[in-house]
């Protein structure tokens, strides 16, 4: 029937595993993956616990589509209390882990607790096991994944891990599985770090079950040729997400030197263009592309960098390919902190895949370190002599090893923007919302972005919402409440499939109800999904009150709210979030002060 | 016109479409534990390379085979397991040179790719071409048609 119908429970603390019946009550109302961890996780943990401590729990939800024909079906989400903005974290990933979980018989596993020493869990079906991981603590992800393959001589074992930023508590570290695929966000890798735990490998041999085969088979050929013909799947299989650097930069939307500026001068030095150009030694950074599981896309990019640059020429164990630029690493290694040697980006990106990082807020916390050593708050002495303003190549290289392996001013970087700069005094140079670092988009440029980043409940986050129309038609902020909620509740709806948001390409939202009404029992329509959306988002931002988070943690740093973009279509705007907010909290029921309305939750059934 | 699976590992993505595939048309679950296709990756996934039955003439299964569980299917080429005749003594997964019979713990018997009958699921699934079902006599005509395309490099007379 399309979900397994079993949940895997590991409590840690007592090193006791045991399969429990999935909530089918709980399945029907949130589908599944985002939507039904975000349920776990709200009836198992206190929202007011510490996320370091072992009261938080750790989920890595799949959905129903997960490792069916359905083309992206390899999407799973790790759910946690996030250490980074105290709310709900949720963060999902691609790569071939999440289906193979799901084969091993359980459509989400669920950990408790604290181990008393380091450990990883071994899932095999139904044997689960969990093993001392002291070979493998203090090691990377790359080794980690290898070792686990070669220790229980099964090479089809599918291995989510932390690296070395997990275990030493980097705030943004994620959980990487299959090498560079990653639940990058809200520090998920910092919370299995705090409970011990190394990795999650996992091996099945059960299967996926449709409800109605002969008619999914019918619809999933239909929905694989309308998205093989589409135009934007085909720009995703070539560029991969890349390509938007350029859109970004002609827009005027490109976050540049911790936002102060919003186009990049060095862009042609760090655009996909510059990813296929051979270099003054003939080296081409871009060598092909790869698909996670299921996906008939393929965005995924593989690199290698120059033998001869100076981050790997003495270092041959980096001369393998590996995961590629990305718009959003391409972004935090370059324009903002104003980086523009492409080896080194690819470097940088080595350094998060390998120890275990996210990309996003890496950056931007350096970028913001950047400013404050170029104001003089911070000193040489203090970044372990680097010279650390902004472009400095080394610096970016350095420090993504350094955080990653807990060294010198890398421990500081640890810390996410926030704190950084609140610990130095000057918390305005955050560029986030609710503690979480900005994506690759202006709020000035793109006014619905900026309703969307304050109203996230993960913290800032570009993948939440779709309004990309919208904000180009309109440079302002009027008409963003509305798009802004529905693809809220629409890309909810999206992330609990188990498929890839990026589908959206060549899909409407009526392809994943074909598909879920084919694979589940019952009736699925557009209605009943995009309520589950909705319910999912409401859930969450009820966990968040109960957190402490308040309507004041719906906002944007004064450099988004005060000082104008100074260049691009936005040139002389602010972002509107004044008059947006209120706008949208109507739009979704909610009172002035944010809180859902009594109405509203009883609409949802909550 | 006997037909052949032809692979171009340089076109695959590592989807994993067609696993699905033929373990959904020889199992009806998608399980890609049971699939008689298996994708590999190498060095990071720059490199992921399609492998399967190559359906010898000369088949060492066949031949190895105690019981003839193991048929030539002559409409199709292809080495087919007879399910009711295999007795589960795994020979001809050691004869296979290639690996590619594997025994299946939960049936007790050996499965290996069948070609569907004629009408490869894996084929049908993958998304880049990687895999295609051509004419057996002539899998090579892309290879041959790409370098007679290199004969296109005469210098123009004018020039």
């Amino acid at each position: 029937m399309s979900w397994q119908g079993r949940i895997l429970r590991v409590n840690l603390t007592e090193g006791r595993a045991a399969a429990e019946p999935l909530n089918m009550e709980w399945a029907n109302a949130y589908i599944g993956e985002r939507g039904l961890g975000t349920k776990y996780l709200y009836e198992n943990v206190d929202p007011e616990c510490d996320p370091m401590g072992p009261e938080n729990v750790l989920i890595f939800a799949t959905g129903p589509l997960n490792g069916t024909m359905a083309s992206t079906s390899g999407r799973y989400a790790v759910l946690c209390k996030s250490p980074l903005t105290g709310g709900i974290g949720d963060s999902n990933s691609g790569g071939k882990f999440g289906a193979y979980l799901k084969y091993a018989g359980y459509d989400l596993l669920l950990i408790e607790g604290r181990a008393a020493k380091p450990v990883y869990l071994h899932i095999d079906d139904d044997k689960v096991e969990i093993l001392p991981a002291d070979d493998i603590w203090g090691r990377g992800v790359w080794h980690t994944e290898e070792w686990i393959r070669a220790r229980h001589q099964n090479p089809q074992l599918k291995v989510a891990s932390i690296g070395e930023a997990g275990e030493n508590g980097v705030l943004y570290a994620c959980v990487v599985n299959d090498l560079h695929r990653a639940a990058g966000r809200c520090g998920v890798g910092a919370v299995m770090g705090s409970k011990n735990l190394k990795a999650v490998a996992a091996y099945g041999t059960r299967g996926v079950k449709v409800d109605d085969p002969a008619r999914f088979m019918a619809v999933v050929r239909e929905t694989h040729a309308k998205l093989q013909a589409s135009d934007g799947r085909r720009g995703l299989t070539e560029g991969g997400t890349h390509p938007m650097i350029d859109s970004m930069q002609e827009w005027g939307g490109l976050p540049t030197r911790n936002f102060r500026e919003v186009q990049f001068e060095g862009i042609d030095k760090v655009n996909p263009a510059a990813t296929t150009r051979p270099n003054r030694n003939g080296h081409v950074n871009l060598i092909t592309n790869k698909a996670c599981f299921g996906c008939t896309i393929a965005c995924g990019r593989i690199a290698h960098i120059d033998p001869e640059h100076f981050t790997i020429v003495n270092r041959p164990q980096y001369r393998h390919a590996s995961g590629g630029l990305e718009y959003e690493t391409a972004y935090a290694f370059g324009p903002v902190v104003g980086v523009d040697d492409l080896d080194a980006l690819t470097f940088a990106n080595y350094m998060m895949n390998e120890h275990g990082m996210d990309p996003i807020s890496f950056g931007v916390t350096l970028a913001a370190a950047m400013e404050l050593y170029e104001m003089g708050v911070l000193t040489r002495e203090q970044t372990d002599g680097i010279d650390l303003r902004f472009g400095s190549a080394e610096g970016l290289a350095t420090m993504a090893e350094k955080t990653g392996k807990g060294e010198g001013f890398g421990k500081e970087l640890a810390l996410g923007s926030r704190r950084l700069t609140e610990k130095y005094g000057h918390p305005e140079l955050f560029m986030g919302v609710k503690g979480q670092e900005f994506a690759g988009y202006d709020s000035r440029a793109l006014q619905g972005m900026g309703l969307g980043y304050a109203t996230s409940n993960r913290g800032a986050c570009h993948l939440k919402h779709d309004v990309f129309g919208p904000d180009m038609e309109d440079v302002s902020g009027n008409g963003k409440a509305v798009p802004v909620k529905e693809s809220q509740d629409l890309v909810s709806m999206i992330d609990s499939t188990g498929l890839c948001l990026f589908t959206t390409a060549g899909w409407g939202p009526e392809d994943f109800v074909a598909q879920l009404d084919a694979a589940l029992p019952g009736t699925w329509t557009l209605e009943r999904c995009i309520e589950a959306g909705e319910r999912t988002w409401t859930l969450e931002r009820m966990f968040n009150l109960a957190a402490g988070l308040t309507a004041a943690d719906d906002t944007l740093p004064p450099r988004m709210l005060k000082e104008p973009a100074p260049s691009g279509n936005a040139e002389g705007k602010v972002c509107e979030l004044d008059r947006m907010l209120p706008e949208y909290y109507g739009v979704r029921g909610w009172t002035e002060d944010g809180r859902p309305s009594n109405e509203t939750l009883a609409r949802l059934g909550l | 016109m006997q037909k052949s699976l032809l692979i171009d590992a340089d076109k695959c993505t590592s989807c994993l479409q067609c696993e699905m595939a033929c373990s959904f048309e020889h199992e009806g679950s998608f399980n890609p534990a049971r699939s008689r296709i298996k994708i590999f990756e190498f060095e990071h996934g720059k490199r992921a390379v399609p492998y399967t039955c190559t359906q010898c003439a000369e088949a060492w299964c066949l031949h190895a085979c105690p019981v003839e569980a193991l048929v030539r299917n002559p409409a199709t080429g292809a080495v087919e397991v007879k399910e009711d005749v295999c007795v589960g003594c795994k020979v001809c997964t050691i004869a296979c040179p290639f690996g590619t019979v594997n025994y299946n713990p939960e049936t007790g018997k050996v499965a290996k790719c069948d070609l569907c009958g004629g009408d490869p699921k894996c084929a049908e699934a993958c998304p880049t071409d990687a895999i295609v079902y051509v004419d057996a006599a002539w899998t090579g005509l892309d290879r041959m048609k790409q370098w007679a395309a290199q004969t296109d490099n005469k210098p123009l007379a004018s020039a």
